[in-house]
């Protein structure tokens, strides 16, 4: 990081050159529009930057640019750029509201996208609905169980191999840059992640069956793609979830639909 | 719906089929190939084998049939899958990038259907004769369908050879991919093995494609050819 600083050094200022995505609405078609010249520090984050520019635009009594946002530190999710055709731009394993403008060159043209799927329809400039994700929780991506008050540490005997899988794909949260990066626009690296957290704690197992079923289900009816095992999830995964986690999916849902009875009360819906 | 529909018309249910059929059609290849090996080991020895085929009457068409079945089932849901992934993106990034998309995952469609295409053709030259008629009627002095020299002069032929070099490229790159995918699509991935299941896609194409590929080279440098008196 600190040969990419070197070159904005102090209070320098930068200026880079936005085409951006913009749409009234769901039906617009939408279209891009070139904003030249936007002066931003190299310090500030890439959503900052936009801040600028809409405080410009709105000075001017332009619309200002829908984006999602909410912590800014890289835990929530809520951002998704796609930035010169890459879900939350050029640095490995962050989130777009954690990259600075530092990496990129002075004077750099840069576009900005929204997620694009079917799945994620676009509800305004770069604002698109992800409630998809939310309804493949609601199917299957918890555990039915009264958990009553804390329970003591280490009452239940975990592991240390597994909690450390079931950490390691709990870090996904939920932001949709695997579909938005995927070829095939698919949900396998989220539905993945869900279902390798639970799988691996002793709390998921009496689920599991039942919860690859619900969930892939739920998947495939809101129009995600399939999988390709292009691994450009694995690639842009702002929390660098591993492909590891679609195969335990791809390993459940067989063995799922191999050995388990369909019961009535099945197919969607929280239990 | 039966559970057995359920799972086809799912995603993953599509994936298992293509893999397990892709799977099936390289046990094909790898048998294919050790048959085609004996043209080293002479006239006699192909033409026998040929024979031998022959032999088994309706086991054969069991086999034949078998073998279009699974074709036929790993095509028409690669394409079922291909409409199905193009239109989860009906608007298309105007500025398109990726991180690690590999050429030979791009072009599964293609190759495959490539594949398609010079398996027709390869048929129509060898098995029905209709290309290079002359030769696909040779009887050797036993009185056998002389199946060594149709190949040997078949290859003889500059466009026979290349397209079939062609064709074997495409089929490779179709298994560099293919083999390792298919591993992923079952859940067979661990650390311990992410190395080995990279490499067997590449390993095991590139084997077939020398394997096939020795045959007319062989031709061309006459290490296998026509003897007198055959
Ligand atoms: C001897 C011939 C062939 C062999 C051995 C073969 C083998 C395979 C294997 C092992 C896979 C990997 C499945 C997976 O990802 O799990 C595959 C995928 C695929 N095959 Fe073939 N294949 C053959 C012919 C064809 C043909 C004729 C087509 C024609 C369209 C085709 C189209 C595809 C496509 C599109 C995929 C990728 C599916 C996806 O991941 O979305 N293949 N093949
Ligand atoms: S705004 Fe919360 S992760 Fe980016």
């Amino acid at each position: 990081m600190s040969a990419q600083q070197s070159g904005h050094q102090g209070h320098s200022t930068m200026k880079v050159t936005l085409h951006v995505w913009r749409q009234k609405d769901a039906r617009d078609p939408g279209r891009m529009v070139g904003y030249p010249n936007v002066e931003c520090s190299p310090d500030m984050s890439f959503l900052e930057m936009l801040d600028v520019l809409n405080e410009r635009l709105m000075e001017k009594g332009e619309e200002p640019i829908a984006f999602d946002s909410d912590c800014r530190e890289g835990i929530c999710g809520a951002c998704s750029l796609t930035v010169n055709g890459i879900p939350h731009g050029p640095r490995k394993g962050t989130t777009v509201c954690q990259l600075h403008m530092r990496s990129f060159e002075d004077g750099a043209e840069l576009f900005i996208e929204p997620w694009r799927a079917k799945a994620f329809p676009v509800l305004r400039d770069l604002v698109v609905d992800r409630s998809a994700f939310d309804r493949i929780i609601e199917a299957g991506g918890f555990v039915s169980v009264r958990a009553g008050g804390c329970p003591d540490g280490n009452a239940i005997p975990v592991p240390k191999e597994e909690a450390d899988q079931a950490m390691d794909a709990a870090a996904c949260i939920g932001c949709g840059a695997c579909v938005a990066a995927c070829p095939n626009a698919a949900a396998m690296l989220f539905v993945g992640a869900k279902i390798s957290h639970l799988r691996h704690l002793p709390q998921g197992q009496a689920e599991q069956k039942r919860r690859a079923q619900a969930m892939v289900d739920q998947m495939d009816s809101e129009g995600f793609g399939n999988c390709s095992n292009y691994l450009e999830c694995e690639a842009v995964c702002p929390k660098e979830i591993s492909v590891k986690v679609i195969a335990e999916m791809n390993r459940d849902y067989l063995s799922a639909s191999l050995t388990r009875e369909e019961q009535k009360n099945d197919g969607g819906g929280a239990g | 719906m039966s559970w057995v529909c359920r799972l086809y018309r799912s995603s993953l249910g599509a994936k298992y089929v293509m893999a397990s059929t892709g799977v099936l059609l390289l046990g094909f290849l790898i048998a294919h190939l050790l048959g085609n090996l004996q043209m080293f080991a002479g006239a006699d020895a192909v033409n026998s084998y040929a024979e031998s085929l022959r032999a088994l009457g309706p086991l054969l068409w069991v086999a034949r049939i078998g073998l279009l079945v699974i074709a036929g089932v790993h095509i028409v849901t690669a394409l079922r899958l291909a409409k199905a992934n193009e239109a989860a993106r009906p608007v298309a990034y105007v500025k398109q990038a990726s991180r690690q998309v590999k050429p030979q995952t791009k072009t599964m469609v293609l190759s495959g259907l490539v594949i398609l295409g010079y398996v027709v053709y390869h048929l129509a030259h060898f098995t029905w004769g209709f290309v290079l008629h002359d030769y696909s009627t040779l009887v050797d002095t036993e009185g056998r369908h002389d199946v060594y020299s149709m190949v040997v002069y078949g290859f003889q032929c500059w466009w026979v050879s290349a397209s079939y070099l062609v064709a074997l490229a495409l089929l490779a790159l179709h298994l560099c991919h293919g083999i390792t995918s298919a591993f992923q699509t079952f859940g067979l991935n661990h650390a311990k093995y992410a190395t080995a299941i990279k490499l067997t896609g590449p390993a095991i194409a590139t084997l077939l494609f020398l394997g096939y590929a020795s045959i007319p080279v062989a031709c061309w440098l006459g290490i296998v050819q026509i003897l007198e008196g055959t």
